[in-house]
């Protein structure tokens, strides 16, 4: 039963079949199995939150998840965001605000906002901080990264 | 398409080119690296403090699935040196004026004989995957036989203590005096002295993305190509040249997108040398990747001193005498050098004229991991004692902290102004330029003044509410040397292509330097192409630490643009049969003044100074438009701030909250207001960090207790209060865009403004924070001094 | 920071997760939200054999409000309880108490089931659990038990739960009409486990104390109940010396640990902060509930 099994998830719309042993995180088999490298890892123990990606529509944290776990799931990762070659309006408004510096968070950040934004209508500033607090960047010191979700939130599509 | 505007790019927030890749999860980190044939490393690190490696037995290790290589200290020390390159020497200015005595341990790249902290690496394997090899480290049956764990660094100085190096015979593994007029006779006839200790903590960069080296060892062409997480490089390479004994030509070291580093990733690491070495021994590729309790356990910390301060003032508050001795717990090796502990005496006048002044340095080792820079690098240990003590006289003669400041601090009409002490670059420390009153009036006018702060102060006290004010001023040298390389040429395509030592870790490098050399060119940005932090592009660099890319790399670009531009109107001039004096750059062309139709574009110059028969270049005149430039600093440039933020304290819980923090900050011109204002806040936060949150914890056992994001807490956005930075712009003579450096500065302050908005806000009790970071327990323990 | 090795079971149904657990021996482990465990498995701190994932064991999750009784399957997400107005109406300190765990993407996976039955004495819904003296639902292929939460938290990271057994499902009961509940916690970052955790429910009836309950997280080795600061209180109008004189039951009573991040004497003045919140605020409700 430690033998690998074989792993279907809908990634970014896109049915994708990988081979993950039962221990392989979820983390892993996105970036190692399937190439999807956008979804960081900061820690391997939920805290940084650098590998979030939604699940079924929700924020949660690869590295706390099994990939067998996922198997028949809808992964969304932060290489699914953009429209082609247009950047999706929270990505936007991030580079607006310099929201990123080193952009090893930004991924985590992104999809947890958008998680936010949809869970929690009318957030005010305190909330945003708070929610936001699920990811931890070192370089911007987080102005930037409320005033995008901010603004993102007062005029966003939901 | 950006158009030039006539007044370029430098000073105007451009936006950043990196921000594409980055949004789209395009960007490439070491550990997004898949090389064919790949194997993964995972270390053995010691779980002990200090102890005698007895045996190292790979067999059990060797049979787990997907193993394929392990190799222990004691081979691996046959086979390549220690790290020596690290060391420092010093400049002579500073060796003739410093008292000093250095004898600093070599780190062998992995323990052979005895383990000196948690953490230090005994042993490496490499095997199909991570899970893979990380069973293997697991099986690895090795033996020890622990010594006792020298923790504290005050008994590791004295005798009788457990030597961590017995080849040097003391933990004292470096003195270092320096003294500016007579500090004793000073002190004594000063109407009044006082005497504190200051301790500050242990912390550390800790990077979102940990560390990582891939590598790969071509044996056809004798070559090797390292991926890095590094902040240096040349670095990497000229040390991976010197141990493996290759020529640098034969190693090519590129950092892709790094993580972020703040020092943590400025000097070369073991694992830096060590993945190399495993590619080309056992011919596979071989990546490594950090995982974050390695990071904490085995990637540099910082801070971690003990001061003992003296100050004599007179009742005005001006200051008479300054004296510190101070202990730099520098853990079980120095990876690089004295240089920290220096640059905290380097840094403890300030803004500050004193007479008469003393700072004597033993820098200690101890069974714990090694302290190396860390954004601010020896600066905000200096200003704690400094800023805390001006607050101290003020307490002691019952005057504002902020008049205390202002009374001795150095006025705009001195500068530039000798401060009678060498900077560790060998050279006399001289600032450059700034107005530092200027800036403390400033801070305190944002705050809403001292006035008015008292006011609010008095009055919330009557309702048991306990508010705080608290300064911070600091000086600080940045753009040190001892120097930075840039390769400049116009290419077939008439595109500008640069190339600088300079290695981003976030701070927006590519767009800042595709600036200056818009600037530079008068081209539209988006011609200029810009290489960064790869050694193939450029011969000799030095890298991004110390507060010093855009000084450096800028002023290296400036002039290899010359030459490549003396080249291109030469030829141009032939081109158009016009004399050089009458020739200008424009939009990408070389125009004859006032006769802007009479022009050619940068790539018909391209194809004319080309080698070959089809060449139109002027007789005699060198083939092709390239350049390459070293430049040296004469010495770094003072950037300096003021800082003022107010704090409550709740007094149930003694939880500190930042009501509001102002930084004025002055590093001359800014290329790029919009990032220079991100470096400065993302600092800013790293201090508060340190001030409240940050903290590496050891137990009498030399036990790492705060091993995960779960005990090393970094501040959230919901801990970070709202701060505002003022960017003063006073230009520096000492470069030719008049830019500062800036990258270190705003993580300065916030430890000792805390500090001192605190011990304010608690002065009814009577109790000073002199000690980093302020626990809550110990603000609320000051409300109820029986317990 | 990889997992070990381990067998894998995703049973499908209740009784094929008991009959798993039941046959595999005492070093299987019940995978859950995994919002701790697998940060354990992480650091190979857990190591065990099985590993059987009853996320996919539809019956354990719901909420189910049945009138003086909220029953909350074990599997029931956190998330869902944040966003749940029967939560919210019927059992207001488990509510409340669910925004102080960690951060929502944690909360998306992480169940209430799971955070009982691991029993780490800084988590919220344990210190809620005992302060409404939850009934925990127990299953094993013997058969059931139902345990009360007085009897349930044994020690750190240790319950009542047989090898076999497992927590299906928790009974919170409802609040009384008159009562007020609050959560009041601090903790070193927003969204950290507890320094010390307060969850208090008071019920008035003319003013006076009729009920009083009240425990915590992160003031002991297992959730505390305070019974000597709700005697206090009881028959009390919650004027400020009773609950000055709670407040200092709570501390005295507390039971707490020294760390890196609190000494005990700290924690235990934590306790009396917390608790002088959370009874005040859950006394000002009642108050308006009444």
């Amino acid at each position: 039963m430690t033998a690998k099994r074989s792993v279907t998830v809908t990634v970014n719309g896109e049915a994708r079949t990988g081979e993950a042993e039962p221990r392989m995180l979820l983390s892993d088999f996105l970036r190692e199995t399937l190439g999807l490298t956008g979804t960081h890892v900061g820690c391997e123990h939920g805290i940084c939150g650098a590998c979030t990606v939604h699940v079924d529509g929700e924020a949660a944290r690869s590295c706390l998840m099994l990939a067998v776990q996922a198997d028949g799931a809808e992964i969304d990762t932060v290489e699914g965001l953009a429209d082609g070659e247009t950047l999706h309006r929270l990505q936007q408004l991030f580079s607006k605000h310099r929201a990123l510096q080193c952009g090893f968070c930004t991924p985590g950040m992104l999809m947890t906002a958008l998680d936010l934004v949809r869970h929690r209508p009318n957030l005010t500033e305190a909330e945003i901080r708070s929610g936001m607090a699920a990811v931890l960047c070192r370089c911007t010191g987080y102005e930037g990264i409320v005033h995008a979700v901010a603004e993102y939130a007062s005029g966003g599509e939901r | 398409m950006t158009a030039p505007s006539p007044d370029g790019y430098i000073g105007r927030s451009v936006p950043r080119r990196e921000d594409r890749r980055l949004l789209l999860g395009d960007g490439s980190y070491v550990a997004d690296l898949v090389l064919p044939g790949m194997v993964h490393a995972a270390f053995a690190r010691s779980q002990l403090a200090h102890a005698r490696i007895v045996s190292v037995d790979f067999a059990r290790a060797m049979d787990e699935p997907g193993a394929a290589f392990a190799l222990g200290g004691a081979e691996l020390a046959g086979e390549m040196p220690p790290i020596g390159g690290m060391q420092v020497t010093a400049p002579k200015g500073w060796a003739d004026r410093v008292d000093h005595r250095i004898t600093l341990p070599p780190q062998n790249l992995m323990a052979s004989d005895r383990v000196r902290y948690v953490g230090e690496a005994f042993a490496v394997v490499c095997a199909d995957s991570r899970y893979a090899a990380e069973d293997a480290v697991e099986a690895i049956d090795a033996e020890f036989e622990p010594l006792a764990a020298v923790v504290d660094p005050e008994a590791a100085a004295s005798p009788g203590a457990e030597i961590v190096h017995p080849d040097i015979g003391t933990n004292a593994v470096a003195e270092l005096y320096v003294e500016k007029g007579d500090v004793a006779a000073a002190m004594a006839a000063a109407p009044h002295r006082v005497r504190r200790r200051f301790r500050h903590h242990r912390y550390a960069a800790m990077p979102l993305e940990c560390r990582g080296v891939a590598a790969e060892y071509d044996r056809r062409t004798d070559s090797l190509t390292v991926w890095s997480s590094t902040q240096v490089v040349h670095w990497v390479r000229k040390e991976l040249a010197f141990a493996l004994g290759m020529a640098e030509e034969k190693i090519r070291v590129l950092a892709p997108d790094v993580g972020g580093g703040f020092g943590g990733k400025g000097h070369v690491y073991p694992e830096d040398l060590i993945i190399p070495y495993l590619a080309r021994r056992i011919g596979r590729p071989v990546r490594w990747v950090e995982d974050r309790h390695e990071h904490i356990l085995n990637a540099a910390h910082s801070r971690d001193n003990i001061h003992d301060a003296e100050i004599g003032f007179d009742d005005t508050g001006r200051i008479l005498a300054f004296r510190d001795d101070f202990i730099v717990d520098s853990g079980a090796y120095s990876p690089v050098g004295a240089g920290v502990a220096y640059n905290t005496t380097a840094h403890l006048l300030g803004p500050y004229h004193v007479d008469n002044f003393a700072g004597g340095t033993a820098v200690v080792v101890t069974n714990k991991t090694p302290n190396a820079p860390y954004r601010g690098a020896g600066r905000p240990e200096a200003v704690q004692v400094t800023e805390r003590l001006m607050d101290i006289v003020a307490d002691t003669l019952g005057m504002e902290p902020a008049e205390v400041r202002l009374r001795n601090m150095i006025g705009p009409e001195r500068m530039p102004y000798e401060v009678g002490l060498p900077y560790r670059d060998g050279v006399p420390m001289t600032y450059d330029s700034g107005d530092y009153p200027a800036s403390l009036r400033r801070a305190i006018e944002e705050i809403g003044g001292v006035e008015a702060f008292r006011e609010r102060q008095d009055k919330a006290r009557a309702e048991g509410r306990y508010l705080g004010l608290g300064l911070g001023c600091y000086t600080e040298g940045t753009g040190v040397g001892p120097f930075e390389g840039a390769t400049v040429k116009v290419d077939a395509s008439g595109k500008i292509v640069v190339s600088t030592g300079a290695c981003p870790i976030g701070q927006g490098h590519e767009t800042v330097f595709a600036q200056v050399t818009a600037d530079a060119w008068k081209v539209p940005i988006e011609d200029v192409v810009v290489l960064l932090a790869d050694t193939s592009t450029l011969t000799m660099g030095y890298g991004s630490i110390a507060s010093r890319s855009t000084v450096t790399s800028s002023a290296a670009i400036g002039d290899a643009s010359d030459k490549v531009k003396a080249k291109v109107l030469a030829v141009a001039a032939a081109l158009l049969e016009a004399s050089e004096a009458d020739l200008e750059l424009r939009d990408g062309k070389v125009a004859v003044k006032g006769v802007p139709e009479m022009s050619v574009t940068l790539r018909e110059v391209a194809a004319a100074a080309a080698p070959g028969w089809l060449s139109r270049r002027p007789e005699g005149s060198e083939a092709g438009l390239e350049a390459t430039s070293y430049y040296e600093p004469p010495t770094v440039t003072w950037a300096y701030a003021s800082n003022a933020a107010i704090v409550e304290v709740e007094p149930d819980t003694g939880r500190v909250l930042v009501e509001r923090y102002v930084e004025v900050h002055d590093a001359g011109r800014l290329v790029n207001p919009g990032l220079a204002d991100g470096q400065v806040k993302g600092g800013l936060v790293q201090g508060l960090g340190g001030a409240l949150y940050e903290s590496i914890e050891y137990d009498e056992a030399g036990q790492l207790l705060t091993g995960s994001f779960a005990d090393y807490l970094l501040p959230t956005a919901a801990e970070t209060p709202p701060i505002e930075v003022v960017h003063m712009e006073t230009p520096t003579p000492l470069n030719p865009l008049g830019v500062k450096g800036l990258g270190e500065g705003g993580a300065i302050a916030p430890p000792v403004v805390i500090a001192n908005a605190v011990t304010d806000a608690l002065k009814p009790f009577g109790v000073e924070f002199n000690t980093l970071p302020i626990r809550w327990q110990d603000v609320r323990a000051a409300f109820d001094p029986a317990e | 920071m990889k997992p070990p090795r381990f067998d894998y079971r995703a049973p499908q149904g209740l009784d094929e997760a008991l009959d798993l657990l039941a046959d595999s021996g005492p070093d299987a482990r019940i995978l859950a939200g995994g919002q701790s465990l697998v940060p354990a498995l992480n650091f190979r701190l857990a190591r065990p054999s099985v590993l059987i994932d009853i996320n996919g064991v539809a019956e354990l999750a719901g909420i189910d409000d049945q009138g003086d009784r909220v029953v909350i399957g074990a599997m029931t997400r956190q998330r869902e309880i944040e966003v749940s107005e029967d939560v919210a109406r019927a059992v207001p300190l488990l509510h409340e108490a669910t925004r102080y765990v960690a951060h929502l993407p944690i909360r998306t996976r992480g169940t209430v089931g799971g955070s009982i039955a691991n029993a780490d004495p800084a988590a919220e819904d344990p210190a809620v659990a005992a302060a409404l003296d939850a009934t925990m639902v127990c299953r094993s292929r013997r058969g059931e038990r139902r345990i009360a939460a007085g009897g349930f938290f044994v020690d750190v990271l240790t319950t009542a739960l047989e090898p076999d057994e497992m927590l299906v499902a928790v009974e919170f009961p409802r609040i009384p009409s008159g009562a007020g509940a609050a959560f009041a916690e601090i903790s070193r970052r927003d969204g950290d486990f507890a320094l010390a955790g307060v969850a208090a429910q008071i019920a008035l009836t003319n003013g006076r104390v009729t009920d009083a309950r009240i425990a915590a997280c992160g003031l002991g080795p297992a959730p505390l109940r305070f019974r000597n600061a709700e005697e206090i209180l009881l028959d009390s109008a919650c004027e400020t010396e009773a609950i000055e004189a709670a407040c200092d039951a709570v501390a005295a009573s507390s039971d707490p640990h020294d760390d890196v991040h609190a000494s005990a004497a700290y924690r235990r003045q934590l306790a009396a902060a917390m608790a002088r919140r959370a009874l005040n605020a859950a006394h000002t409700r009642a108050g308006v509930a009444a």
